[in-house]
């Protein structure tokens, strides 16, 4: 299935006048596998007792691990890896705005106790 | 360059477009398609942002309420996403060398497994209806189906207008009408015959006696139906987005039947592909967030 990779030119830079990036079937395969194995990790630590470190640990492990899994997907499987910087800025601005609501609603409502 | 062409013509090439070289036109594509995903990513951030809020807030009734989702479930779906998006990935790669035959294999593997993630999903709805953790019961799942056929049919419609294609606006919009005034009239019997069918399989629900409780009811309090409130918006919203992007691939799959892809143009490929792995990426965040941690 791989051997058909051989007779591209995996050498030229994905830029303006050419299309997309050709990834090698290889890569696939180990990403696959790659998210298989951090998926039964997550539900390992989640659901094991001895990795029970308290809900506020386990809650940042199991998102740091969907982080992960989630880079693996954008930068191989949609070629994120391959895109030029506004792709890239494309990416990062909607996270980072929600990153600012995020942040703005967690200093607003614990504040509205406070005397 | 600039003579418009019908963008159906059965031939191995990029569709002309105005004023643009073929490389141009893919890169703007490309590029409009994650100014897309953007948008979608902040349209589920509301709702992630809306469950961290929640959960902050009421803590406890978030940790006791998480134990009526069955996390194997939740983990088979996870890995038939995660499939569907590596099947998504190939089928991108064999349009790129041009393989039709093979877009078409791996593109059918992913809406086999997009199919069989909706089953799960719709088992596991089923579970919460028959242990009444579902707004107004069986009488409230027809209406959120409706809902749902509702938005499929004015989003079909909406995007169908702005195309250029003028083959498929007046049948796309007939069978959204269709869609619309069938689900009206026929909510209940599919509901209740779905129902039926489902309850020859006797999984679905993670049933823990001491939680028991049922939605309208005075214990169950804003705090319960917060959380509830919230995964089925989230993953109705999501299985919204399967069924979306089903229907994407299976467009770009009548496009790969008649030969369309080759090393040269393969753009809708790739935008579809890239549809479907945004749909793995949510409920990548999804699983953990609703199912394990609570």
């Amino acid at each position: 299935m791989s051997n058909e990779h051989k007779h591209d030119n995996q050498d030229v830079e994905s830029h303006d006048h050419e299309l997309g990036h050709i990834v090698p079937f290889k890569i696939y395969v180990t990403i696959f596998s790659s998210l298989i194995a951090l998926t039964i990790l997550t539900v390992v630590v989640a659901k094991a007792p001895i990795f029970h470190f308290g809900n506020t640990i386990n809650l940042i492990v199991a998102m740091l691990l969907a982080s992960v899994k989630a880079g693996l997907v954008s930068l191989f499987f949609m070629h994120l890896k391959y895109e030029n910087p506004i792709t890239w800025m494309y990416v990062f601005f909607p996270i980072f705005l929600l990153f600012i609501m995020m942040a703005g609603i967690f200093i607003d409502n614990p504040m509205r106790t406070l005397p | 360059m600039s003579t418009p062409t019908t963008s159906n013509a059965i031939e191995s090439g990029p569709p002309h477009v105005h004023h643009m070289d073929a490389p141009t036109a893919y890169h703007a594509a490309k590029l409009g398609m994650w100014l897309f995903l953007a948008t979608e990513v902040l349209l589920f951030g509301g709702l992630f942002t809306a469950f961290a809020l929640y959960r902050y807030v009421y803590f406890a009734e978030f940790q006791a309420a998480s134990v009526n989702l069955d996390w194997r479930m939740g983990a088979l779906n996870t890995a038939f996403l995660i499939f569907s998006s590596f099947t998504a990935a190939l089928a991108m790669d064999a349009a790129q060398h041009g393989d039709n035959a093979k877009v078409r294999r791996n593109i059918l593997i992913t809406l086999a497994c997009g199919v069989v993630f909706l089953v799960v999903k719709y088992f596991e709805y089923k579970g919460k209806v028959a242990y009444g953790l579902f707004p107004y019961g069986v009488k409230g799942f027809e209406n959120f189906l409706f809902v749902g056929a509702l938005c499929l049919a004015i989003g079909a419609s909406g995007v169908v207008i702005f195309t250029h294609n003028a083959k498929l606006k007046i049948p796309t919009i007939l069978a959204s009408i269709a869609l619309v005034v069938a689900f009206y009239f026929l909510k209940g019997s599919i509901a209740t015959i779905s129902f039926d069918l489902a309850n020859l399989f006797p999984f679905g629900h993670a049933h823990h006696p001491e939680t028991k409780m049922v939605f309208n009811s005075p214990e169950f309090n804003t705090a319960y139906k917060s959380y509830f409130g919230l995964y089925y918006c989230m993953t109705g919203l999501h299985a919204l987005h399967v069924i979306l992007g089903m229907g994407i691939l299976f467009w770009v799959y009548l496009k790969a039947l008649n030969n369309r892809f080759s090393a040269n143009y393969y753009t809708p490929v790739e935008l579809g592909a890239l549809y479907w792995h945004l749909v793995d990426l949510i409920w990548i965040y999804l699983f953990p967030l609703l199912y394990l941690v609570g």
